[in-house]
């Protein structure tokens, strides 16, 4: 309407257009420097304020980063220092055990080497020798046949042959003793041999376990010093754990609704199956309880052997209340799992009988006959009622390191955001400037006959100062 | 004094949270047992039995004949509320299946058909059980006949109810004239619908699946 009426300022629209478009370029001509200055003004603030948010994003970045630094450091010398704990623990168990029966052995080496020396001794004692008369026996028997005294002869023949005979006796005899001697002394060398073998390997574990502890040793002076090598290798092992506690926590996460699966239906048995709470099934949330507390105290458990440190309280505990702990939960757990065990019977039961009704009220005979084979799958839902439980205390552990990991995933994740946020805003600042430059020409765009005009004013009026000036330059000159 | 105010916070967090109506089913079935219907008694039965094997714990059903004057309890011929425990609430089914399978043998045939002092009943048990969802189930030819001496031109407070006519089957008369069947029917819709309540129709007894 108020178009039309602008347009009837003249008889003729064309006119009238025409007109209003002359009166519009002569006002915005007018306002031009006003115009700019706003322009310049306006895109000049947002691009400062721009920039300046983009600073302080910058910032809030750098202090995330070492914030998140600080972190990761700490978390990374804590777990080297629970490994070196760790190694310098199985050196101690090493050596301790080792050292504890250093005396025994000692001992029995002892006995071992004292018994080989009598043995040796023992078999040094010369035996007694032959005696060289076989000669002389020799010659008795040959002069037996020529001599008158060959009684006597053959008297003395006999008993040399005797002595002989017996000296030979004892010669064997010796010899004997002297083989049993050193056959005795086998087993003593057998076991001085074990002995210094199982020192050997003794030795060479604890030389192995050194060298874990040396290398483990420089990462953590690494991490102790800071060094930009040990943050890297810490944050992409905390990613990487992260995602691997992930897998496992989802793992779990299936097992617990197997779990629930097992147990929801017979709770409702011991609740009701019409209670509800929060739009939710009081015997599925009494089922979910059973098997949250399951993990609890699963939680608890891994707390009291101190294979997770989530509950320093829990830690910090005296070894003897630790014990007690670790009795109570685990009994706690058995008894859970027992109870589960008797619900996924139960679960069965329910089952067969809902079947057994439903093929009633279908009329169906055939459904109602008992499978022979019912019970594997009975036994397994119970074994798995049983086990399960058990399974889930090993959920404290991925849980741990997801909850470490977490802080410097999500400090990563964060320091990305801010960067790009602050990537953003800088290219929006600048893109605000040159906006406002686009703009100022935009603006200039429909003036370019007054703007036109106005340089070739601006040119004339140069042009006419430069002639005035030459002209008057010869008259300056003849004045002075 | 904490523990106590602590106590108070739970108790009322776990009030807010409960759901405040019920949220259970009530089904009464009508069964039309006058002139050859009865030998209608075991689609009767089975549609009992489909209803009973649709339905859960906490939830209600009542199974009443259509007699000369119907709106009374005698004619109720089996009732029951399932028990909160599903092992119960089987046996419970089992129970009310039996009693059925022993109408169906022993019934016998009403010389007239009283279909709104039934649903009357129907309405006042449904009500009486309080359920959040109520269907009012009736297997008849939806021809009224009543005994000389019965007033039911009473209006009917339908509000809630789903009334469904099941294996509504054409009299001789309404093969002559179809409008019978036709009229009766859109009768019953009126009266239903203006007591507030849903009206539906299904003949095919093979398709319950809609039912419940």
């Amino acid at each position: 309407m108020a178009m039309t009426n602008l347009l009837t300022i003249t008889p003729w629209p064309m006119l009238s257009v025409a007109v209003l478009l002359v009166l519009l370029i002569t006002a915005l001509y007018f306002a031009r420097d006003t115009a700019r200055q706003v322009i310049h003004a306006a895109a000049g603030a947002l691009a400062r304020g721009l920039r300046v948010a983009s600073h302080a994003v910058t910032r809030a970045q750098e202090r995330l980063a070492a914030r998140n630094r600080a972190v990761l450091l700490a978390a990374g010398r804590e777990a080297k220092e629970r490994v070196v704990e760790r190694e310098f623990a199985r050196v101690g168990d090493t050596v301790r055990k080792d050292l504890a029966g250093y005396p025994d052995m000692r001992r029995r080496l002892s006995e071992s080497i004292l018994r080989i020396e009598e043995d040796q001794e023992k078999a040094v004692e010369v035996p007694p020798e032959a005696p060289g008369w076989a000669q002389a026996i020799k010659i008795i028997a040959e002069l037996k046949g020529r001599n008158a005294n060959a009684d006597i002869l053959e008297d003395i023949h006999r008993s040399t042959v005797k002595a002989h005979e017996e000296a030979m006796a004892d010669y064997r005899k010796a010899s004997g003793q002297r083989h049993a001697l050193l056959r005795q002394m086998m087993p003593d060398w057998r076991l001085i041999q074990e002995t210094l073998e199982r020192v050997n390997k003794t030795v060479e574990s604890v030389l192995a376990r050194a060298l874990a502890l040396d290398r483990h040793m420089e990462e953590y002076e690494a991490i102790v010093r800071g060094e930009d090598r040990a943050v890297s290798v810490l944050s992409s092992s905390s990613i990487v754990y992260f995602f691997v506690s992930a897998l496992v926590l989802a793992v779990a996460t299936a097992g617990t609704a197997v779990n629930f699966t097992l147990i929801a239906r017979p709770m409702a048995e011991m609740v009701g199956g019409t209670n509800f709470i929060g739009g939710y099934r009081t015997a599925d949330i009494a089922a979910l309880v059973i098997i949250m507390v399951e993990i609890s105290m699963g939680l608890f458990l891994m707390e009291s052997l101190r294979i997770t440190r989530l509950f320093p309280v829990i830690g910090a505990l005296s070894d003897k209340m630790r014990v007690r702990m670790i009795g109570t939960t685990f009994a706690v757990l058995l008894m859970m799992a027992s109870v589960e065990a008797g619900l996924a019977y139960m679960r069965e039961v329910l089952l067969q009988d809902e079947l057994a009704t439903s093929s009633l009220l279908r009329g169906d005979n055939a459904a109602s006959i008992v499978n022979p084979h019912l019970w594997i799958t009975t036994a397994a839902q119970m074994g798995m009622g049983f086990v399960l439980p058990f399974a889930l205390v090993f959920v404290a552990i991925p849980l741990e390191t997801f909850v470490h990991s977490l802080r410097t995933v999500v400090g990563l994740a964060g320091i990305a955001v801010l960067q790009t946020l602050a990537l953003i805003l800088r290219l929006l600042g600048n893109g605000c400037r040159h906006l406002g430059t686009l703009t100022q020409r935009l603006y200039d765009l429909p003036l370019f006959v007054p703007l036109w005009i106005e340089s070739r004013r601006l040119a004339h009026e140069a042009l006419a100062r430069s002639r005035l000036a030459v002209a008057a330059t010869p008259w300056k000159e003849a004045q002075s | 004094m904490n523990a106590r105010l602590a106590l108070g916070v739970a108790v009322l967090a776990l009030g807010s949270c409960a759901r405040t109506g019920p949220h259970n089913t009530g089904v009464y079935l009508l069964v039309d047992t006058s002139g050859s219907y009865n030998l209608q008694a075991r689609k009767a039965e089975q549609i009992s039995l489909y209803a009973l094997s649709r339905l859960q714990s906490a939830d209600s059903i009542a199974v009443a004949r259509i007699n000369t004057g119907s709106f009374t309890e005698k004619d109720i011929i089996a009732k029951a509320t399932l028990d909160d425990r599903p092992s119960t609430a089987n046996q419970q089914k089992r129970a009310f299946a039996i009693t059925l399978a022993k109408f169906v043998d022993e019934t016998v045939p009403a010389p007239y058909t009283d279909i709104t002092g039934g649903l009357l009943q129907a309405v006042e048990f449904l009500k009486e059980k309080n359920t959040s969802r109520k269907e009012i189930l009736i297997l008849s030819d939806m021809k009224e006949e009543l005994a000389k001496g019965y007033v039911r031109d009473i209006p009917l407070d339908f509000k809630g109810f789903d009334v469904v006519a099941l294996n509504v089957t054409k009299l001789r008369s309404d093969n002559f004239d179809p409008r019978l069947y036709l009229s009766r029917l859109d009768a019953w819709r009126e009266k239903v619908e203006k007591g507030g309540g849903h009206w539906r129709v299904i003949n095919d007894l093979d398709h319950l699946d809609g039912l419940l």
